[in-house]
């Protein structure tokens, strides 16, 4: 599973063989596409070169460190995230309706859409293939400590678990909290320990040493 | 409709499975579904909730089995169609056979690819003030549409707290079928895990749905 099998026919055994046969039907949409003049195949190279490399994961971990260090910035993303993040410069442009769902000792959130695949796509890039596929969209809101126990993570039987669908237009970004152990830490640094799990709630920033 | 893809709360799908390391594209093919379907929402008329819809449509069996970008290139080829930008002997020939409809926005060009990667505004005006108001006990209603909604099948039934009210916004229920954007205040509704799954299920699990003022009724 981890090694990425640069076959066309290795990666995905849920289709198996089918793959070279979607690969010839896409190239063929593609094809009719350009021939018609509804797409410039150099804008579609755009799209594809700003999700491959610009738009990422990085983006939400910038926001978070940035939560961390400093408390105004962190009540404004609270209260209003894309207004507060539009105010970051370093960071890409983000749309209308993100809200950005803080950890604590008593409550933890994790983010689903068990409709489709919804996602906050400006800070966190293209979702991974688990977020989209049906084992996490059906468990996430009926067990979601089970799923996170497949994550390694284990929570306090206490704590509460709010998980947030995505059934509308607004996106949802978790704030983790802080590990103990970075208190010197500078925002860069802390940006690093900031994975995509942690901003989805299915993981947890770990300070290494 | 009551689809396959309304899945919050089935079982039998396994673990979830992580990839480390997992790359934005595992094949070339995908990143170009994706580009497609991105530039014909952006210039070719097909709004995010009919793409939606396109891809809620495909057979349930299909559905389970294909892979998500899959879904995608299903979906989109199912909406070129219907709406015959492309004709099914273009697709079997891999060519063009005849000169292009307009699109609404015209051809997808690099100065639209701005547009396509920052997100839109969903918010919309309406002239109503919102029905419910955070801590209001609500009931999500028993719809069971066969057209597009964004209603989960697990909450419908059961009664949530108004968390939050969103702002009023673009209603997919009608957005999808070309009923133009009809905007309904969007609240956050917290249900209990026990409400919704039974006096056996984890008490201290919370599950809020985003859900649209014609969703729900005062309980």
């Amino acid at each position: 599973m981890a090694a990425h099998d640069h076959n066309e026919h290795g990666h995905d055994h849920s289709h198996g063989s089918e793959l070279s046969d979607l690969e010839l039907r896409v190239r063929a949409l593609d094809t009719i596409l350009t021939e018609k003049g509804y797409v410039d195949p150099a804008a579609l190279d755009a799209i594809v070169e700003t999700y491959g490399t610009r738009i990422g994961p990085r983006n939400g971990a910038r926001v978070v460190a940035k939560a961390w260090v400093d408390p105004s910035f962190r009540q404004a993303l609270l209260d209003d995230a894309s207004k507060a993040i539009a105010t970051l410069g370093h960071v890409s442009r983000v749309g209308d309706h993100l809200i950005a769902v803080e950890n604590t000792p008593q409550r933890h959130n994790m983010v689903v859409c068990t409709l489709c695949s919804c996602y906050p796509w400006e800070m966190l890039g293209l979702p991974p293939v688990w977020y989209k596929a049906s084992p996490y969209r059906s468990r996430a809101v009926k067990d979601p400590r089970g799923v996170l126990a497949e994550f390694g993570v284990a929570l306090p039987k206490d704590t509460e678990i709010r998980v947030w669908d995505s059934t509308a237009e607004t996106r949802f970004l978790v704030l983790p909290m802080r590990p103990a152990g970075t208190e010197d830490w500078s925002e860069e640094r802390l940006a690093e320990i900031v994975t995509r799990d942690c901003m989805i709630g299915t993981g947890l920033p770990k300070a290494r040493p | 409709m009551n689809g396959v893809h309304d899945m919050g709360g089935m079982d039998g799908f396994g673990e979830v499975e992580v990839e480390p390391n997992e790359p934005v594209f595992h094949h070339r093919w995908e990143s170009r579904v994706m580009a497609m379907v991105r530039a014909f929402g952006a210039n070719g008329g097909v709004n995010i909730d009919m793409q939606r819809f396109s891809r809620e449509s495909i057979p349930p069996a299909t559905y389970l089995a294909a892979s998500y970008y899959q879904k995608w290139f299903l979906g989109l080829e199912r909406t070129l169609l219907e709406r015959n930008l492309v004709g099914q002997d273009e697709i079997a020939a891999g060519h063009s056979l005849r000169q292009g409809a307009p699109l609404p926005r015209g051809t997808f060009s690099l100065n639209d690819v701005a547009r396509v990667t920052t997100r839109g505004s969903f918010q919309r005006e309406v002239a109503t003030q919102p029905v419910f108001k955070p801590g209001d006990r609500v009931r999500a209603r028993n719809i069971n549409p066969a057209t597009h909604t964004r209603l989960p099948r697990y909450v419908r039934g059961h009664v949530g707290i108004v968390e939050r009210i969103n702002g009023s916004h673009v209603f997919p229920d009608s957005a999808a079928h070309g009923k133009g954007e009809n905007p309904q205040w969007l609240y956050t509704v917290v249900f209990s895990g026990r409400d919704l799954w039974g006096d056996d299920a984890d008490p201290s699990v919370k599950v809020s749905v985003d859900a649209f003022e014609p969703y729900l009724e005062r309980a």
